[in-house]
């Protein structure tokens, strides 16, 4: 029966194939055809590939009541496209600086490449990394086994399923040309269904949860969820040209088209890449500091403060345009009150160490969280900044705006990502501890040292860019070509790009580490570090001097 | 509703009703139950599960 729906579903893909009004439409019937076709067989052999999976990635026998297999594919699926995307930009960093590297190839131009790095990190390294943690951390805060296990399974397996057909999607120039929401209708409508599915696993477990109260964790995740949710489908609102072509028309135009896009782009970065990374926060920076967080009480502001103030921000990627003026202010303005919540929250999170920094120097996981929640306060510290119409004027549309996302993307969401992995990953296989918690404090420091340069490098491109485009000669005319400000950029692209090939560099020893340690490897002998000591009798925090 | 009745709405009664949700919602947890309710929220994460539920490996 269900070798049979699969073997349907192959079938209609092949139909839609055939009948494709535009080879990328083809193409990726072929590949939804492809998986249908796979899916049939495997169900009508009738082996248990999922136990073969297990048995080779050494994933452990469900041990109680945890539903833990989504979050061990998640963290392969996790490191693996954090490879992929952090090459894919390390190949457009170098294509900036030299453009032969464009390969003459219209597959592999920067136009293409671009939003392939964008939706690879954000969406599939990012995205896995939350699907991941969500499940994790909510079964472990509600004690409850995930609700709906094969929907659970559906939901990774289809959220793969739509990174593919994205990325081969950008590939052969299928786009919508919206931001950071580039995937076509029809994968628009898929990742739709596979993102209710998500939320009815995730509100599934929460609601037959064991503890009566919901810790707040699962609050960012579910904020997360149910925004995604509704910028994902009002953003994409479109008109397909035919049921069988991969173009579609958005439903707005002008600049209600622009404000719509950059509200759901402000709060793709508020709701997904801050509020699902802050869920992570809250149950794995105590987890690993062994304290509770330094304040409960705070937690709930800075939720309800994000919630209230970020779903406003949006308008402030569109200063000077035909936006209203007074749209334009409201953006900036709710930009700028951000700054506090989102400052109280990463108080909060540095904080949750007060009687324990020494584990900054014995923790190299630690240190990770630490510098990812630094990068937290200087990257939600800059937003407003620019955010401001008068820095605006200056920092929009060059290279500071690169830079600003990377402090954030690379330095908050990249290193408090790797330090759950870091976390997750021993636990999740049944291992003493990591292979080796020296390639640990490695990974930290190439990825630091990679951030700064990337930063730093993009400050001085983007603020010499904004100068050099705003200089008036005496005469009146504009004293340089576009072309001289390019070519003044070019020591600054080296850097960045040396920037970036640090930064895949740890991310490869992080992959070497946690395959060692899912391979069940002889633990490395080295010089010890201190991990987070695991003595039952002292896992408890202390009470006394928190306030609440 | 026009877009002028509803852009009024939005900075007068929809501004204070806005204001008004959150100032209860953080509020709330200000009350007297709520430190005891934090404190055992935050500590709850590291409250051994009744049952074996994970390999103890630290």
């Amino acid at each position: 029966m269900r070798t049979g729906g699969w073997f349907a579903l192959a079938l209609a893909a092949f139909a839609a194939m055939l009948g494709a009004v535009d080879s990328g439409f083809a193409v990726h019937m072929g590949i939804v055809c492809a998986v249908g076709l796979l899916l049939a067989i495997l169900t009508m052999r009738g082996a248990d590939y999922a136990g073969l999976a297990r048995g080779m990635l050494k994933m452990p026998a469900d041990q109680g009541k945890y539903d833990d297999d989504p979050v061990r594919w998640g963290v392969i699926a996790t490191v693996f496209w954090g490879l992929a995307g952090f090459l894919v930009g390390l190949v457009i960093a170098f294509q900036l600086a030299f453009p032969a590297l464009n390969l003459g190839l219209e597959y592999t131009s920067f136009g293409r490449m671009r939003p392939l790095h964008t939706s690879a990190v954000i969406f599939a390294f990012g995205g896995n990394a939350l699907i991941a943690t969500s499940f994790y951390v909510v079964q472990r805060t509600c004690r409850a086994r995930l609700a709906f296990p094969s929907m659970a399974r559906f939901v990774f397996w289809g959220y793969q399923l739509f990174i593919v057909l994205a990325a081969t999607g950008y590939l052969m120039g299928i786009t919508e040309g919206k931001e950071y929401a580039e995937p076509e209708w029809y994968v628009d409508l898929w990742l739709t269904v596979v993102w209710v599915w998500y939320l009815l696993v995730f509100g599934g477990t929460i609601l037959k949860r064991s503890e009566p109260h919901i810790y707040v964790a699962n609050w960012f995740y579910l904020a997360f969820i149910i925004t995604i949710a509704m910028l994902h489908i009002v953003n994409n609102l479109s008109m397909p040209v035919s049921l069988l072509g991969s173009k579609s028309y958005s439903a707005f135009a002008g600049v209600q088209d622009a404000l719509t896009q950059w509200w759901y782009g402000h709060n793709a970065v508020g709701f997904f890449l801050t509020a699902g990374f802050l869920a992570m926060m809250y149950y794995f920076v105590p987890k690993q500091a062994e304290r509770p967080v330094y304040s409960y009480r705070l937690s709930i502001i800075h939720f309800w403060s994000l919630i209230f103030l970020y779903i406003w921000a949006g308008p402030h990627h569109l200063h000077y345009t035909a936006l209203p003026d007074w749209a334009q202010t409201l953006g900036m303005v709710f930009s700028v009150m951000l700054w506090m919540p989102s400052w109280g929250g990463m108080i909060n999170g540095l904080m949750t160490l007060n009687g324990a920094w020494d584990k900054i120097r014995t923790d190299p996981i630690i240190r990770m969280m630490v510098m990812a929640l630094a990068f937290y306060g200087m990257s939600t510290f800059e937003g407003p900044l620019m955010s401001i119409k008068a820095v605006n004027s200056l920092s929009h549309y060059t290279d500071w705006t690169i830079g600003h996302v990377h402090s954030g993307a690379l330095g908050w969401n990249g290193m408090i990502t790797f330090a759950c992995l870091y976390y997750m990953t021993p636990r999740l296989w049944g291992r003493e501890r990591l292979y080796s918690l020296r390639l640990v404090n490695w990974h930290f420091w190439l990825a630091t040292l990679g951030i700064v340069l990337y930063a730093s490098s993009m400050w001085v491109a983007g603020i010499m860019q904004g100068l050099m485009w705003r200089e008036y000669g005496a005469d009146g005319y504009l004293v340089y070509a576009f072309s001289e400000v390019v070519t003044a950029m070019f020591p600054m692209y080296l850097i960045r790009g040396a920037g970036g090939l640090l930064y895949l560099a740890g991310a490869i020893i992080m992959a070497w580490n946690i395959g060692k340690t899912i391979a069940g490897s002889k633990l490395r002998e080295e010089k010890p570090m201190h991990d987070a000591a695991f003595d039952p009798a002292a896992d408890k925090p202390l009470l006394a001097a928190q306030p609440v | 509703m026009s877009y002028n009745a509803l852009r009024h709405f939005a900075d007068s009664w929809g501004l204070v009703f806005m204001a008004l949700t959150y100032i209860l919602l953080i509020g709330w947890h200000f009350l007297p139950h709520g430190r005891h309710a934090s404190k055992r929220a935050a500590t709850m994460i590291f409250e051994p599960d009744t049952e074996k539920t994970e390999a103890d490996h630290g």
